[in-house]
């Protein structure tokens, strides 16, 4: 029976990474699922779902030539995959502010108080090195008014954080 | 009435261009009563377009009026639709009845200028704008084969959303 996997997948950005994990998987007769692939600093990171009928050392060995050459790092999990339910996010959260410790903790532990989940979260470390500045966007799922979090998301500003909760308006048509 | 079948992605049919209607008769009142039956069926939506239960023909339902603080102008059937100038641009969030468990990020004009024909063939002109010219334009799209994940665009680009550009001078299409 096919089982379903978590791949995870870190090394220095180079061309070619996607395109070879993925062909190796595909000749090893694995089906893909949802991906998040990006550019983290000078890494390139893939969190990959991962059907197959074949056990995980096996499919870690099939990637092992890749791995070794492209110098990857490699973590697979065998996960429950529940496809097709997504959650549809109602808000979403806008975080700027100087880079400094704690901006990460104190913006999500605040939702987390205001019982939002949080569906997607990105962040960037843009400015120079010298004034560097963190930029973050989260989609979440609010549950009611959000007019207390944006309340308590205000108080952040005293350390520098600015963040700004907007509604996330979808439509269906 | 009759709920009609939604067709869905990747059905080829959805690309298909809808010709323009010509007849205002009875059977054009029908098929839109069973329209806007089957637009309410679904989940919440606030449009529908002939082109999604497979008949092309350019015929669009649209009510964003339910919406709180949405500016909007009630129920609306129109027949041939046409953009005749446009303004602005915003990113949103949409999802579609043909397009079932996906949502994502598509521009739009901020601002539209339109002209349609009622059920009985009579011109109608609005000014829309925010949420009912997204729908319209979502609706629209599929008169001419487009779906939203036609036009998506990367999550990352909205980061810190533009404000409508708030230019004197407007596009027209013409």
């Amino acid at each position: 029976m096919a089982t379903w996997y978590m791949l995870t997948v870190i090394g220095q950005d180079r061309i070619g990474i996607v395109a070879k994990i993925t062909t190796t998987l595909y000749q090893q007769g694995c089906n893909l699922g949802e991906a998040s692939m990006l550019r983290l600093g000078g890494n390139f990171t893939i969190m990959l779902m991962v059907k197959s009928e074949q056990s995980m050392s096996q499919i870690e060995q099939g990637l092992q030539t890749i791995i070794n050459e492209l110098e990857l790092n490699l973590h697979l999990t065998q996960i429950d995959a529940n496809l097709h339910q997504h959650h549809l996010p109602n808000i979403k959260i806008t975080v700027s502010g100087e880079d400094h410790l704690g901006i990460v903790a104190q913006v999500t532990s605040l939702l987390a108080d205001h019982q939002v989940n949080i569906v997607d979260l990105e962040s960037d470390v843009a400015g120079t090195e010298n004034s560097p500045i963190y930029i973050m966007r989260i989609d979440g799922i609010a549950k009611g008014d959000y007019a207390k979090l944006q309340q308590a998301l205000n108080k952040l500003q005293s350390q520098g954080i600015i963040a700004k909760v907007q509604a996330i308006d979808t439509l269906i048509g | 009435m009759t709920i009609l079948n939604i067709l869905k992605y990747p059905n080829p049919e959805l690309k298909q261009i809808s010709t323009p209607v010509t007849d205002f008769d009875s059977q054009l009142d029908h098929f839109i009563q069973d329209l806007e039956q089957t637009r309410q069926h679904g989940p919440a939506a606030v449009g529908i377009a002939a082109p999604q239960v497979g008949c092309f023909q350019r015929i669009i339902i649209i009510d964003v009026s339910s919406r709180k603080n949405t500016h909007n102008h009630g129920h609306l059937i129109l027949i041939n639709p046409e953009i005749t100038e446009w303004d602005g641009y915003v990113i949103g969030r949409e999802g579609c009845l043909s397009v079932p468990d996906y949502t994502g990020n598509v521009i739009r004009a901020e601002t539209i200028k339109l002209q349609a024909l009622d059920p009985n063939g009579q011109t109608l002109e609005f000014t829309m704008q925010g949420f009912e010219a997204r729908a319209l334009q979502h609706e629209l799209d599929h008169l001419d084969g487009l779906l939203f994940i036609d036009r998506l665009v990367s999550r990352r680009t909205d980061l810190f959303q533009r404000q409508p550009k708030k230019s004197k001078k407007s596009k027209t299409s013409k």
